[in-house]
């Protein structure tokens, strides 16, 4: 069988400094300066052969094939290029070096609702959004019905969508691009973001179309949906391909591998770190007793906070941690908008620390990864930044007095261990006596 | 990026494999991916997004009077007050009012109609990658398309404009000669210098932001350097043809000949028609040049 997609040395190179991110621009005196300073390695620059400074290969010479019908699941830690090399797959940037073939047409999911105007209504985004998944008029009309239907939002069809609840918007913007029919699917890790019944929906679908016997490649952090969806996986590590076989294979490799996550990280600058133009993660960590700890006693509580940079003034931001267990289960999520707390106050510019403390005896033992995210809720739910495995730190039980396992050898099953309340009482007292 | 789509057959016989059939049954066409440097203008991949193109610009007339109070009206009430501004300083305390060959008002709205586009055209398309950016950086389109698109959605105002012109010039009794007729061409012609500016400084403004503060400035000063409330006659003779290298002088002075019957000035006429052209080719080539950095760095 010959490939839908074919890439050969896909390479990428990242200049490092202040080409990055939402600090990438230049001004034009950085230019001039640079211009007067040395004006030979501006001329080198100009013609493309030299950006005189340092750089990372993002992508070092990636080649792969996947055929018809295949379901593939690219992993790798943050920053092993799994998204740069969808965004080259989806012709958003291109590669530095090597060459890609892509057979037929191509949808590209890096993102659900993208374009959607909030003052625009559901009938008019679903026209707008399809047409910039690369849909043709005739045919948005002729899936029209099959798009409401699936994003069940019939009686509100013509209203504004600022004036949807997120769970709306996200259904019809799904329900668009479910709707694109394309001979390779390209989708990204962010479609697995949301409550579950929506990530089964997506996952269903992405099902579907890879069952029609079209080419799924799908890069994610969440291991069971990959094993669950993808027949291959593809391992990638600083920016190569490290394995390169079956999905339940690589995942299991990339889950016994140590991932290395600290119970620390912190990036040092805006510029490179997680985020967008709103919100730029500072660092995240682990705190026992106010230390950074990699390991934790069950029964003591874990305070886990992250630092970010507000970089727009009055805007509303909602923190989140979701915590993961290291088979990928998501074990559960909060936020400072839970149990009606709504931190809804606007923040001015500068940097926050947001702090959330889980209490002890309610982790299981092992290897507990956090996810920290940074969103706006209202009116459209948008996310700042999502870091995956930002740090990563170990429960143990040690079977000391207090803990569950206190006089218990054998293995507790179940994703968390809380001690809870119980009695017994005899029910039949009165008539025995 | 280099992108070729070309028909699978073709492109299967070089490589050697035949590629497979799509699952409706189409000839998958064959996308490449691959640096590159200086490429084409990229016509055909333009038109097979065309409709993006219209929803675009669909989207931006919706929006721009969903928005606002006073609705389509604001395209009424812009070039009206500017109207009344020029005819106050400009006519009557300038003394212009006395050196035109038609009553003030007119020949200033005259003017005033296609800076209106030209300005509009420029400032939207300037900022429009920037506006952009969470298309960009998601999803795949030509991305000419969004300056193209900011050019086109204030067309539409022109056309509200132009309907203003027509009463304003009954309004006054005068005549409409068959001169009138040629105005598309110059509507076009102010196009074509919108575009070249607009892509030009779409692209700069990504990777130099400074441009965000330039294009105001430039756009002030443009419209005292275009015979917006001033005839081309004020130019002394021999400096003309040289005040014409400004792409709105042609189209600006030929609209107003049109549509109050004056006599055409050909010389400027196409040295402007020149100039929006060269401008035309340099804007689009630097953008071509530039957009595949456009996701890293916008």
């Amino acid at each position: 069988m010959t490939p839908m997609i074919r890439a050969e040395g896909v390479a990428k190179r990242y200049t490092l400094g202040a080409r990055q991110g939402a600090y990438s621009y230049l001004t034009l005196r950085d230019s001039i300066a640079a211009a007067v300073r040395s004006p030979l390695r501006r001329l080198r620059q100009l013609s493309g052969r030299d950006d005189g400074a340092p750089f990372l290969w993002a992508l070092d010479g990636v080649s792969f094939e996947v055929r018809q019908g295949e379901t593939l699941g690219i992993i790798g830690r943050n920053g092993a290029g799994k998204s740069t090399l969808l965004k080259i797959l989806s012709r958003i940037t291109d590669p530095s070096r090597g060459r890609v073939e892509l057979y037929g047409r191509v949808g590209s999911l890096l993102e659900v609702g993208t374009g959607f105007h909030p003052e625009l209504t559901g009938r008019e985004n679903i026209f707008l959004n399809g047409a910039i998944l690369g849909m043709k008029r005739a045919e948005i009309r002729s899936k029209f019905d099959a798009i409401v239907e699936f994003a069940e939002i019939g009686p509100f069809l013509d209203t504004a969508v600022k004036h949807y609840s997120s769970g709306m918007f996200v259904r019809l913007a799904f329900a668009v691009a479910a709707h694109m029919d394309p001979d390779i699917l390209l989708v990204d890790e962010v479609l697995a973001v949301g409550d579950a019944a929506f990530q089964k929906r997506c996952l269903g679908k992405m099902d579907d179309v890879a069952r029609q016997g079209r080419t799924v490649l799908f890069v994610s952090h969440h291991m069971p949906s990959v094993t669950r969806l993808c027949r291959r996986g593809i391992l990638l590590e600083k920016g190569r391909i490290k394995m390169d076989g079956g999905a339940a294979e690589v995942t299991g490799d990339y889950l016994k591998s140590d991932l290395g996550t600290s119970a620390e990280r912190v990036w040092a600058e805006p510029s490179g770190a997680p985020g967008d133009a709103v919100a730029r993660l500072h660092a995240v960590r682990a705190l026992s007793g106010g230390r950074v700890s990699e390991s934790f006693d069950i029964r003591e509580p874990v305070v886990v906070e992250m630092d970010y940079w507000n970089l727009k003034p009055g805007a509303v931001l909602v923190s989140a941690f979701s915590f993961l267990n290291d088979q990928g289960v998501h074990l559960f999520v909060s936020s400072d908008w839970f149990g009606g707390k709504r931190n809804d106050v606007p923040k001015a510019k500068g940097l926050y620390r947001a702090r959330c403390v889980v209490p002890g005896n309610l982790f299981a033992e092992g290897q507990v990864r956090v996810v920290a995210e940074v969103s706006t809720g209202d009116p459209v739910y948008q996310i700042h930044f999502l870091e995956y495995d930002s740090v990563a730190f170990q429960v143990v039980d040690s079977g000391e007095p207090g803990s569950v396992r206190s006089g218990w050898g054998r293995p507790i099953p179940g994703v968390v261990r809380p001690t809870l309340e119980w009695t017994t009482v005899r029910l039949d007292a009165g008539e025995a006596a | 990026m280099s992108l070729a789509r070309s028909p699978a057959s073709l492109q299967g016989a070089a490589a050697n494999v035949s590629p497979p059939p799509t699952s409706a049954g189409r000839r998958a066409p064959l996308t490449v991916i691959e640096p590159g440097g200086w490429r084409g203008l990229g016509v055909a991949e333009l038109w097979s997004y065309r409709e993006l193109l219209y929803f675009l610009v669909w989207r931006d007339v919706k929006v721009r009077y969903k928005q606002t109070v006073l609705g389509v009206a604001w395209a009424v009430i812009q070039p009206l007050f500017t109207m009344i501004i020029f005819t106050l300083v400009f006519g009557a305390i300038g003394g212009l009012d006395r050196r035109v060959q038609a009553p003030y008002p007119v020949f200033a709205y005259a003017g005033i109609l296609l800076w209106t586009f030209f300005s509009g055209a420029v400032t939207q398309s300037a900022q429009s990658l920037i506006a952009s950016s969470h298309l960009i950086s998601k999803v795949y389109f030509p991305r000419l398309i969004i300056p193209i698109a900011a050019v086109g959605s204030e067309l539409v105002d022109l056309g509200i404009s132009c309907v203003m012109m027509l009463g304003l010039i009954l309004g006054h009794g005068l005549p409409l000669t068959p001169r009138a007729l040629l105005l598309p061409l110059f509507i076009a012609a102010s196009l074509v210098a919108a575009l070249g500016v607009g892509t030009l400084l779409s692209a700069l403004t990504v990777a130099y932001r400074d441009f965000r503060y330039v294009t105001g400035f430039l756009i002030q000063t443009w419209m005292f350097v275009s015979p917006v409330a001033y005839p081309l006659e004020v130019v002394p003779e021999r400096w003309r043809l040289l005040y014409a290298v400004n792409p709105m002088v042609g189209p600006i002075g030929g609209c107003r000949s049109a549509l109050l019957g004056l006599p055409f000035a050909w010389g400027p006429m196409a040295v402007s028609a020149a100039s929006s052209i060269a401008l035309l080719v340099l804007g689009i080539a630097y953008f071509r040049r530039v957009e595949r950095r456009f996701a890293d760095i916008v």
